[in-house]
């Protein structure tokens, strides 16, 4: 039984997480350390980040590298242990599901899909074989011919034959193993997957058929997706909800017209003018000057200090709370103080708006 | 698949598959490798099909002659070709002990690759996949060892066991401790290099896939990763055949290895050794010839097996 | 004359298999100065283009037919020697991965004077001014104290740009950048763009611009070729193919781009996949995927024909005696 007392008001959340936090400790050995005297370096990878995700939406994080997306994701799903912080998947918090039973009622539930097309195939198993391990391992069906007819309808249905299941996967192109990995994940029937850049290792139009497979999949299936990207049309053309995350933190969560219309956390803005002009408007970019910091030693106060024109004493010594009005969260101190300017309308936002 | 005048595709048989593929290729493009093959092929049939193929038996007391002892090999003027490579000193037909001694001496070295694979490869896959602590106990214990001449180990465990063994059981035993003892000196370099493939597949997706279903480790160890880590496992196991055989041999030679009464090339060249100096060459000469053809052979096909199986030299 | 011409190059590729064909044809020319956009997906020829007018095709593969040339004399086939001087002095590179392109021994301190030194007449002295002259025109700074650093101590986007360093310190006439940009994180990729358009403006560089990131074409190149399966499919201004594409694989290309601003439900999906080397089809090699395909496609392969004033497009659609579509 969820032990979550606050279940019925978020019956919608499919997941919700809570200030989650996962430190890792980067210290050299214990000897080098002895001799070179050096400090313990611990990362932190994601540090107090809180989102909710309703049943049947698309939500995405972005960022650049270090901000600890892909980190969040391999929480969600189980694939590290939080140091800090609840998940509640349906309501249940999932460090509570103890027993092996328990949590493979959980697991079921939800799938992941990676990055790398060539990586997440086990390159010595046949086709059939990598598509129904989900199947076996959560005994779903009672016998070999059941499981090979539901391996057959799955690669059908992204659009691969059930003859390919005898193959395999060095003989499919990135694209088509993509397809495989996603067979493999609907196996389960699950209700929600984490999906960590997927198409980021593809052709553009590869890509494109991968993206309307899933845009498909989710209304065939009614799934909720948790979708992690670099690539902010990727994101604007499929979600819902948006997250901008910033060395380990949520900077600005939003939806997605609005994050892209009325951008309030200055990350934002400077990722947004990123976008090239496909348009071909003929804007001027301006980048903003400086690199991501290091992880294993961010800034003070807020990580984003450094880089931010809007950056005072405050933000120098003290991080950011999210201050959440109407459903849209910021992070920000220049924003709580009103010291940003009014909403800079980028191109792609102009375009957003119209 | 291929695709017959019809245009329809068929699928390719196995064998089609092997001689279609790069490595067959690559094996058929180089003569030394064939040979090697050819003549380890010949040694394995012959020790396996011993009692048919070698001419005598020359463990049969009843079939030896004293008065057979030291015929010189057949092309020399008082061989006949009844011995073709000549006789030893209780008239046991030479070619005849080659055969049966290669088939001790295969057997032998056959049982502890398998032994030192087993083990090593089990102990690296643990040490890869679960890291930790295991991970440094088990590489400590192969860096330590690694320290120590294989032969020397061998010799060790080898001497340990004999004095545990009681006495009536000493030559009975002997094959199963000698196996023991080989096994044991050559587990490290199996454990090191499955240690390191395994680190580079745990990282990979498909094994996060299976983390992700829920799938026991052990399951993840065997299923997934033990697949991807045997292309130099194999490598290392036909190299590390030449070098049981030479143990063996060399354990033999030495007189701590085989029983006298299931003599191997090792005990053949001890045993021949004694008539070197007084002419009777053919005694100890055309074992040892064998011993190293075999040898050579064993270890041209695993330098031919590890070029092949190296992705960046395909 | 152009500062670079490339006609009918063809790339062959010897295998036991039969000989592949990389590069089928392909001509187009750069002027002084001027940016030009490669695009293509992978296994579409670009980089094996960009490699062969560098002069670092890796065997088997060969220039089996066609000429480059560089202000009017033929680079292709030189030897050796001649184009290692050419390499460097006349033609840059720049490629992917920063982590690669500079050597993690040497300080780049070291691999920059060493550049300058054989391209140049100038003594060391004078080669080091240099050397931290150009590290600040890249933007790395403190560039006297950061140039006897190692590569390792630098982070990607700053790495990158000392490689663009090492690339225009003999003021070459060319660079060929192979995907400069893709390995980086998109807010060091836009400063590493405009970075790269400022550079070549001020010193008259030309550019050959590798990738297959429409949005850094857009950004960045004057001129746009469209390669597919190893011929060029389009080219022309960058405006025009990226606003008006005239070759459907163009067409396909943009409307399979997700754009922020455009709301569409389904992205424009091109069936079927860029053919293998092995399986190019005969007529255009484009003409299995093609939504107006029609019968002279399948039989006849087409130059690329001139479209409007300034593109070419390689599409029977505009060939003025077509066969009726």
């Amino acid at each position: 039984m969820p032990k979550n007392s606050k279940k019925a008001a978020q019956a919608d959340a499919m997941l919700e997480v809570r200030n989650l936090a996962k430190y890792f400790d980067v210290s050299k050995p214990w000897l080098a350390r002895m001799i070179e005297r050096l400090p313990r370096q611990i990362l932190r990878a994601v540090d107090g980040v809180s989102f909710e995700i309703r049943r049947g939406q698309t939500f995405s994080l972005v960022g650049e590298s270090g901000c600890g997306k892909s980190t969040v994701a391999n929480l969600v799903v189980g694939l590290h242990n939080p140091t800090r912080g609840v998940i509640a998947f349906d309501g249940i918090d999932v460090a509570e599901a103890r027993s092996r039973v328990e949590s493979a009622a959980l697991r079921r539930r939800w799938q992941m899909i990676f990055q790398d097309p060539y990586a997440s195939l086990n390159p010595r198993w046949r086709v059939r074989d990598i598509v129904a391990e989900p199947i076996r391992v959560f005994g779903l069906v009672a016998s070999r011919e059941e499981q090979n007819a539901k391996v057959g309808r799955l690669l059908t249905q992204v659009g691969l034959s059930p003859a390919d299941g005898e193959k395999y996967p060095h003989e499919f192109s990135g694209g088509q193993r993509q397809r495989i990995s996603i067979a493999r994940a609907l196996s389960s029937n699950p209700e929600f997957l984490v999906c960590d850049e997927p198409t980021s290792a593809l052709d553009v139009s590869v890509q494109a058929q991968i993206l309307n497979l899933m845009k498909d999949m989710q209304k065939d299936f009614g799934l909720t997706y948790l979708f992690i990207s670099h690539n902010l049309a990727v994101v604007y053309h499929l979600s819902d909800k948006i997250g901008v995350m910033y060395l380990g933190r949520l900077c600005e969560v939003a939806a997605a017209k609005d994050l892209f219309r009325r951008p309030r956390h200055p990350y934002t803005r400077l990722l947004l003018e990123t976008i090239p002009d496909l348009e071909m408007t003929g804007r001027q970019r301006e980048p903003v000057a400086g690199e991501v910091p290091n992880p294993i030693d961010p800034p003070s106060g807020c990580a984003f200090h450094p880089r931010c024109p809007f950056a005072n004493k405050r933000c120098k010594s003290e991080v950011p709370l999210p201050i959440d009005r109407t459903g849209h969260m910021v992070a920000c101190h220049a924003a709580e103080e009103g010291r940003l300017p009014a909403t800079q309308f980028s191109a792609p936002a102009q375009a957003a708006a119209s | 698949m291929s695709k017959n005048p019809l245009g329809v595709v068929q699928p390719l048989s196995l064998l089609n598959r092997i001689l279609d593929s790069d490595i067959f290729y690559s094996f058929s493009r180089s003569p030394v490798t064939v040979l090697s093959a050819i003549v380890t092929a010949v040694f394995f049939i012959a020790a396996a099909f011993a009692p048919w193929v070698a001419p005598h038996n020359p463990f049969d007391p009843a079939t030896l002659e004293l008065m057979d002892a030291f015929t010189p090999p057949a092309w020399e003027a008082d061989g006949s070709t009844k011995f073709l490579l000549g006789t030893d000193d209780q008239g046991r037909d030479v070619f005849s002990t080659i055969i049966f001694g290669s088939r001790v001496s295969l057997i032998v070295g056959f049982s502890a690759v398998m032994f030192s694979a087993v083990l090593g490869v089990g102990l690296g896959l643990l040490a890869g996949y679960i890291g930790g602590w295991l991970e440094t106990m088990v590489m400590r214990m192969a860096d330590v060892q690694l320290t120590i001449p294989a032969i020397l180990v061998a010799l060790m465990i080898d001497g340990v066991a004999r004095i545990l063994v009681p006495v009536h059981l000493r030559d009975v035993m002997a094959i199963y401790v000698l196996i023991l003892a080989i096994g044991i000196s050559d587990w490290p370099r199996y454990a090191r290099v499955t240690r390191g493939a395994a680190l580079v597949e745990r990282n990979k997706e498909y094994v996060s896939a299976a983390r992700v279903i829920g799938v026991h480790p052990i399951k993840i160890m065997l299923g997934h990763v033990l697949p991807n880590v045997m292309g130099p496992v194999l490598v290392l196991a036909t190299i590390g055949l030449a070098l049981a055989i030479i143990t063996e041999a060399t354990l033999s030679f030495l007189g701590v290895g085989v029983p006298p009464t299931q003599p191997s090339l090792g005990t053949l060249i001890r045993v021949g050794n004694n008539f070197l100096f007084s002419g009777e060459y053919w005694i100890t000469l055309f074992p040892s010839l064998a011993l190293v053809i075999l040898v050579l052979a064993v270890n041209l096909l695993g330098d031919w097996l590890r070029d092949a199986l190296n992705p960046k030299l395909r | 004359m152009a500062l670079l011409e490339v006609k009918n190059l063809r790339v062959e590729f010897p295998t036991r298999r039969g000989t592949l064909l990389a590069i089928d044809d392909v001509s187009f020319d750069i002027d002084e100065g001027e940016v030009l956009g490669v695009v293509g997906e992978s296994g579409a020829g670009k980089s094996l283009t960009g490699a062969s007018i560098i002069g670092l095709l890796e065997p088997p593969g060969r220039i089996a037919a066609g000429q480059i040339r560089l202000e009017g004399k033929r680079i292709d086939h030189l030897p050796y020697e001649e184009m290692r001087r050419i390499r460097g002095k006349k033609i840059g590179a720049i490629f992917q991965d920063p982590l690669t392109s500079l050597n993690p021994l040497y300080t780049i301190g070291r691999q920059l004077v060493e550049t300058i030194g054989v391209h140049t007449e100038l003594d060391d002295a004078a080669a080091r001014k240099r050397a931290v002259e150009l590290l600040s025109e890249v933007g790395i700074p403190a560039a006297e104290r950061r140039i006897d650093s190692y590569p390792h101590e630098f982070s990607g986007g700053m790495r990158q740009r000392v490689v663009i360093a090492l690339a225009l310190c003999a003021n070459p006439l060319l660079i060929i950048a192979d995907e400069p940009t893709t390995a980086l994180d998109v807010s060091i990729q836009a400063q590493i763009i405009t970075l790269l358009k400022k550079l070549c403006r001020e010193h008259k560089t030309a550019v050959m611009l590798i990738t297959h990131d429409m949005g850094v074409i857009a950004e960045t190149a004057d001129r746009v070729a469209v390669m597919y399966a190893g011929r060029i499919a389009e080219i022309g201004p960058v405006r025009d193919v990226i606003k008006a594409p005239r070759h459907p694989y163009t067409e396909g290309l943009m409307g399979a781009i997700p754009m922020v601003g455009h709301d569409v439900e389904r992205l424009t999906q091109i069936e079927g996949a860029m053919p293998r080397l092995t399986e190019i089809p005969a007529g255009c090699s484009f003409n299995p995927r093609c939504p107006k395909v029609f019968d002279r496609c399948r039989k006849e392969r087409p130059e690329l024909i001139q479209v409007g004033s300034t593109s070419h497009a390689a599409c029977w659609q505009f060939a003025k005696e077509a066969s009726g579509a």
